[in-house]
């Protein structure tokens, strides 16, 4: 194994011109010249009261944050996973960003906002909005728009900002908020439950189909700033809902974090599918500067034959801490995670998730791709937990890795707690790396060394791919390309 | 076409090819016989570029170019095609889109029009028939899963659609049953043409009862000990590769 990876190296030696005229391009890391409004860095009561009060929060939502805040105060940062992370200094943050001027609706939007969601392939517009996807844009730490709100709620779909939804339902938002990721749950989610400054909000009512996908795209913009979304999605019984998330930021020559906390729930029969495209700012390719993401997601089946799914691309971040879990309550609840996790240059991903089985004859099903190239480290970190009283219980766990180069690393920690003698458990890892005799087939057929990469690549990823909507499975697969390059050549 | 002279090749420090002289002509069938360990295998990797395969002494000229400056992906470009021993297994990628792939990467590097999804489907459906190859090998992923003969088979159907014109065929006939052998022979035997030369290279004189050769050479201890026509390859089928080397006597002693 070692000699055939050196060999690899000395190929990548030979073509060092070939890498040096690619680099890494980041597309999306400009920056938009707006006047913003915020808090100055630094946190305590009165950031979290801040807060609050800018958003015009009721009393029981500010005590909810500060009872947040408080419990954070007393929670270490968590060291268990395998990254190293730079101390971070959470005085030296600002907890809240905003463009000064607030528009009343999209016809209000300041151009320069328009055109940065333009630029990024995301047209807020209507007349130039993408055909069937609604779009809730936040900018920094509050929403800039959304889009086809009126069709949606036709058809009695709520989707807004979570600072409106705050306003205007309050009785769902209490009723949910927190109820799958409780304040206190982690270190991250205790931090985003104090100081959140915006999100999405989807309700689905009972019965109904969602018309359209609905997507919300994150852009962090401000310097020093942190963003801590908040989204919930709840799915009365019998309906349906797919969405998606796209996350980008300019480049900077220091870290940001992001903590976002997502909740889904399922109420019975309802199917949500939740997809993530996530292309933070990686850092350079000597690992300086990127974003902190660290993101609590969690989808609770609550009722009986219910259905989520997660299906993530990672490709940004400089270190991403993430684990999409479903808890699998209801009897017959499907849970399901399919994940590409590529990291680069000096990325560092610890993303895996959580299956814990609750009801009776409860699903799930986890397949992982990891692809290391550059420096980076890349680990796998999942659980499948039965519980006592799920009968026969099941889950099928497929976790690959792809190493390109020798100086990567993968890593898959699975962990597994049944208690269920009925259940059935399928754990299935392969470790591979992009061989010297594929890469001389491609070659020897025509095809050029970087193209060969993404094409193996690519096929690495297919039953991934296959689970995202079609126009963002295009998407994932032109991101992958562009995060690969320079990895091999 | 094709022009070797006097090559020397060394694969991890050893060397393998020990001056091998050969000449290709367009139209012409070539075999490459020998003993295992003859260097046969090494030949058709040192032609089509392989890394970790260093030349030492010697020359290859194709078309009048020097072939061993090309990068593999250019030489396939201009018209060299190795059909592997072991086709490689691409987990996931559709074989029809590596084909469409390969093809355009070709087209586009001799400077000629990409074709659309309308046309490489086209061209495959044509080939597919010629080919007796199954739809269905076309839409799984290249090669994985594939039976020996399914890929020996998925070889000549890529070259079939590549068009090459210079075939290198590295033991196609190894681990196919006689009716697969057959079949791979018949796609050979379609797609000679006066332009296009092939190289083939065997362990067995059983191929060339199907795909009859102009050339017959016998390779033994990294050069051509004798070459001859179809004949020779059935004297070596009767006496083996032995009496052949001892019978030269600026053989495989050197």
């Amino acid at each position: 194994m070692t000699s055939e990876l050196s060999q690899t190296s000395a190929t990548m030696r030979d073509n060092a011109d070939v890498a040096e005229v690619l680099g890494r391009s980041y597309s999306a890391g400009f920056i938009t010249k707006i006047e913003m409004t915020g808090l100055p860095p630094g946190l305590d009561e009165g950031t979290v009261r801040a807060i609050s009060a800018v958003k015009g929060e009721p009393a029981w939502m500010t005590e909810w944050r500060l009872q947040a805040y408080r419990h954070w105060l007393t929670m270490p940062q968590p060291d268990w996973a395998k990254l190293s992370i730079d101390p971070i200094d959470y005085q030296a943050i600002s907890y809240y960003a905003a463009p000064k001027v607030q528009p009343k609706s999209l016809d209000e939007v300041d151009p320069a906002l328009l055109e940065t969601y333009e630029k990024l392939g995301i047209p807020l517009h209507e007349r130039a909005a993408l055909a069937g996807v609604a779009v809730d844009a936040v900018f920094d730490s509050v929403s800039v728009g959304t889009t086809f709100r009126k069709q949606l709620a036709a058809a009695g779909v709520l989707f807004c900002s979570m600072s409106e939804a705050i306003r205007e339902y309050p009785d769902i938002v209490r009723k949910y908020l927190g109820s799958v990721v409780p304040t206190g749950d982690n270190f991250f989610a205790a931090l985003n439950s104090a100081v959140f400054s915006d999100g999405s909000f989807v309700f689905i009512p009972r019965g109904v189909r969602c018309p359209m996908e609905l997507s919300t795209y994150f852009r962090i913009n401000a310097q020093n700033t942190g963003q801590f979304e908040r989204t919930l999605i709840v799915a009365e019984e019998g309906s349906h809902v797919s969405y998606l998330e796209g996350c980008t930021a300019p480049k900077r020559d220091e870290n940001q974090l992001h903590a976002a906390v997502v909740e889904l729930v399922a109420l019975e029969g309802a199917q949500i599918k939740y997809s993530t495209v996530q292309n933070w700012y990686p850092g350079d390719e000597n690992g300086v500067g990127g974003i902190y993401n660290f993101v609590t997601k969690r989808g609770d089946c609550r009722g009986d034959d219910s259905k989520i799914s997660w299906t993530q691309v990672e490709t940004g971040s400089a270190i991403t801490w993430k684990y999409p879990s479903v808890v699998l309550r209801g009897d017959r609840s499907v849970g399901e995670f399919y994940s590409v996790a590529l990291t680069h240059h000096h990325q560092q991903a610890d993303t895996g998730t959580k299956m814990i089985h609750l009801g009776k004859h409860t699903k799930s099903k986890i397949v992982s791709k990891g692809i290391s190239a550059g420096r980076s480290s890349n680990s796998y970190r999942g659980l499948v937990k039965v519980e006592k009283g799920a009968e026969g219980a099941r889950n099928y766990t497929q976790c690959d890795s792809l190493l390109i180069g020798k100086q990567c690393g993968a890593h898959t920690f699975p962990y597994m707690e049944v208690k269920n003698p009925s259940a059935i458990i399928e754990h299935e890892a392969t470790t591979s790396k992009i061989s010297d005799d594929q890469m001389f087939y491609c070659r020897s057929r025509g095809i050029a060394e970087e193209d060969a990469v993404s094409m193996i690549v690519d096929g690495f990823c297919k039953q991934v791919f296959r689970e995202l909507p079609m126009e963002f499975a295009v998407e994932a697969k032109k991101l992958l390309e562009v995060s690969l390059e320079g990895a091999v050549g | 076409m094709l022009k070797i002279e006097n090559l020397h090749a060394r694969v991890e420090g050893k060397e393998i090819l020990k001056g091998l002289s050969l000449t290709v002509n367009a139209g012409e069938v070539h075999a490459i016989m020998g003993p295992n360990g003859a260097g046969k295998s090494t030949l058709g990797h040192v032609l089509s570029g392989r890394e970790g395969y260093e030349v030492t002494a010697g020359s290859v000229s194709y078309h009048g170019n020097d072939l061993l400056a090309l990068e593999p992906e250019a030489r396939a470009a201009a018209g060299v095609f190795l059909a592997f021993q072991y086709p490689v297994e691409i987990p996931g990628v559709n074989n029809t889109y590596f084909l469409r792939a390969a093809l355009n990467a070709q087209r586009k590097r001799r400077g000629e029009k990409e074709l659309d999804s309308m046309q490489f489907l086209k061209l495959v459906r044509e080939k597919i028939k010629v080919m007796q190859i199954s739809d269905e090998l076309l839409h799984r992923a290249v090669n994985t899963g594939f039976s020996g003969g399914e890929k020996k088979r998925n070889e000549i159907f890529q070259m079939a659609v590549l068009e090459p014109q210079l075939a290198i065929l590295d033991e196609t006939d190894s681990g196919l049953d006689i009716d697969a052998l057959k079949q791979v022979a018949q796609g050979v035997n379609l797609l000679r043409s006066p332009q296009r030369a092939f190289l083939m290279i065997t362990h067995y004189q059983r191929l060339l009862d199907y795909v009859v050769p102009d050339f017959v050479h016998v390779l033994a201890d990294g050069r051509i000990v004798e070459s001859g026509d179809k004949s020779l390859a059935l004297k070596l089928e009767e006496h083996g590769y032995s009496g052949i080397g001892a019978s030269q006597p600026t053989g495989a002693a050197a």
